[in-house]
């Protein structure tokens, strides 16, 4: 997948069609280019659904600008801009996972260590050598109180510790689907794991 | 401690159903109409009384901040944008409102709307927040469905269209010029003012930008009153928040309290306390990262709000409280933050494009132990030519945790220097 070579084309298929006409549409007129950023998440993720990789080749950019009516170094600059879009092809699952200070506190390095043991990958920004995995460093993902965060495409597994991630992803590589999104530490949400101290069920329909 | 009762958001943790009729039944969409017949300057005055200040990091009056809208339009369409980028590390709030509570966030919309004259608003959520916008988006489309938006939104007579935008992955498009930008579709990069958002935002329009809080805050202080939401908190700093607290805790959590609590109870009571009991406290960043840390003595006596932060040069900024554990090397957990403020810099300005990425290697030698007592020195006086030279409050925000751990921790990291000399005197009198 990570060799997979840089396309010649690219045109929205039927899927995607009706979805960039709708982002269009959200916007006053002649203001299209305000759907730049949700054009290039909807090309990426036909590049996922139709190659395997979820990235942006520069045939995909040219078609999104062809499309707004703008020259393509508008698009090129916002695609090099927003750290999520890819460049560069990414493995089936693409790993990203946070170090920032929160999640550091509370064990990021032994995630990244894992990640880096369940997949064989040495460095950040390199894929696995079936392709299967793409790691990458990311800055703070927003959900420090169920730190430490992997986000695994679009969904954040969360309350994570090396065992769970090397579980999480040894399923992954073994073929299972992605398990539902959050905490993989039996967690429902934000609440104190240890049970809530606010919103009690004897007072919380007092009102 | 904060009654249950007193606590905008019911349903914080998601166990009941975000779907339109358990919002309603919590009291969401409750007379809503009326509200907005009560008039466009009584609805900001009601602002301006409750004493709300914006929950986004800055704690601007929101009642003043609305009444810089325009009361005639010149011709140009006024716009509400609300800021859901929640970038800002240790900050997870607004994701919990998002999908837990959105019909609080857009019927606050819909109300702001009509208190500055907006009949169109955009929600910018950050891109990562791909689950917490496929949620939000199925609130607002049930909205539309049920009559609150669009054409005579909730029968009040005002029309209004809510519009949901999806960032990309940028830290500084939770800077509201970088967002309104981002928004038209370039890149985040902040914008010189003045002009103000208010004289010409959004698409060179009269534009309001308030945080996801700030917002779904507002419904609730218009039915109960200001009166009420000023009662709660302290003076000048009114009212309730959310507080996210992270790290060095045995029980991470969001939790929703008064502002003015002391932050050693809002640990002790709602997170389970410090890992290891409170002495083993070293030190907390009480706003945010780019908030100057406290050290213990600082954390004992402090109370969470926006002045009470401020008498001690750091800030309440979004809530988010990082607490560490004598466990940690504190010169490298701010290291940290510098590398993030170093790749999170949009590269417009000189001093923050360069001063950032220098600051991190600078920091970086100090982890190493590898400065020297006047790198350290010359750290701190570069700290002072970024901040308050760019465009943007970014100068400041990767400025400032350094300032602090120097204020909070220089023993600390002076002993660091490669030629630093423990005090003979104290060598002498411990024999």
């Amino acid at each position: 997948m990570n060799t997979q070579p840089e396309p010649q084309s690219f045109a929205f298929d039927e899927i995607a069609e009706p979805l960039v006409a709708a982002a269009i549409g959200k916007y006053p007129a002649g203001k299209q280019m305000s759907a730049v950023k949700t054009l290039l998440d909807i090309a990426q993720r036909q590049m996922g659904r139709t190659t395997g990789s979820a990235w942006l080749p520069r045939a995909a950019m040219d078609s999104v600008a062809k499309r707004l009516g703008v020259p393509p170094i508008r698009v090129y600059e916002i695609a090099t801009f927003y750290t999520m879009f890819n460049t560069k092809p990414v493995g089936k699952y693409h790993l990203q996972v946070c170090t920032t200070t929160p999640c550091w506190l509370r064990g990021s390095d032994d995630i990244v260590a894992a990640c880096k043991h369940a997949t064989g990958i040495e460095h950040f920004g390199a894929s696995s050598a079936d392709g299967v995995f793409t790691l990458t460093e990311v800055e703070c993902l927003g959900a420090c109180v169920n730190a430490p965060i992997l986000q695994v495409n679009d969904d954040y597994y969360e309350d994570l510790d090396a065992a769970r991630t090397e579980a999480l992803l040894q399923d992954l590589k073994a073929g299972k689907p992605q398990p539902p999104a959050g905490s993989l530490g039996g967690r429902a949400s934000s609440a104190p794991a240890s049970g809530q101290t606010t919103l009690l069920p004897a007072s919380g329909s007092a009102e | 401690m904060l009654k249950d009762s007193d606590r905008i958001y019911q349903n914080l943790y998601g166990q009941q159903d975000w779907r339109l009729p358990a919002a309603r039944v919590r009291g969401d969409w409750d007379g809503t109409a009326a509200i907005i017949a009560r008039g466009r300057d009584a609805l900001v005055e009601e602002m301006k009384a409750s004493g709300m200040r914006g929950r986004g990091g800055a704690g601007f009056p929101t009642g003043m901040k609305w009444s810089f809208m325009p009361k005639q339009s010149d011709g140009r369409p006024s716009y509400l944008v609300i800021n859901a980028d929640e970038s800002e590390p240790g900050t997870c709030k607004d994701r919990d409102i998002m999908r837990n509570e959105p019909h609080k966030l857009i019927e606050g919309a819909l109300i702001a709307g009509a208190a500055m004259g907006a009949n169109t608003a955009f929600i910018y959520i950050r891109g990562e927040y791909y689950n917490e916008a496929q949620r939000l988006q199925a609130a607002i489309d049930e909205a539309y469905e049920a009559g609150l938006l669009g054409k005579n939104a909730a029968n009040s007579g005002w029309d209004f269209d809510l519009i949901l935008h999806r960032g990309a992955g940028a830290y500084i498009c939770g800077e509201e010029s970088a967002l309104l930008e981002s928004l038209e579709g370039k890149k985040g990069m902040p914008r010189m003012k003045p002009p103000f958002p208010a004289a010409m935002g959004l698409y060179g329009c009269p534009t309001t930008v308030n945080n996801v809080e700030t917002i779904a805050g507002v419904p609730t202080i218009m039915r109960r009153g200001a009166a009420w939401f000023a009662g709660l908190g302290r003076p000048k700093n009114a009212g309730t928040k959310i507080f996210c607290i992270s790290g060095h805790v045995n029980n991470p959590c969001n939790v929703e309290e008064e502002l003015g609590i002391p932050l050693k109870d809002l640990i002790e009571k709602h997170a389970g306390g410090v890992r290891g009991g409170w002495d083993n406290l070293q030190a907390i960043i009480p706003g945010g990262a780019s908030m100057p840390i406290l050290n213990k003595e600082m954390a004992d006596v402090q109370l969470m709000d926006f002045d009470s932060l401020a008498a001690v040069k750091s800030g309440m900024g979004s809530g988010a409280i990082i607490v560490m554990d004598k466990s940690v090397d504190v010169v490298k957990a701010i290291w940290r933050l510098s590398k993030f403020f170093k790749h999170e810099s949009c590269g417009q300005c000189t001093p923050c494009r360069e001063g950032t990425g220098w600051m991190m290697r600078q920091m970086d030698r100090i982890v190493q132990n590898k400065a020297t007592l006047a790198d350290i020195a010359l750290l701190e006086q570069v700290t002072t030519q970024v901040a308050g030279h760019t465009i943007c409050a970014f100068g400041e925000a990767s400025s400032w945790p350094i300032q602090g751990l120097m204020r909070a921790f220089r023993p600390t990291v002076e002993a660091r220097a490669t030629d630093y000399q423990p005090p003979q005197n104290v060598a002498q009198a411990a024999e």
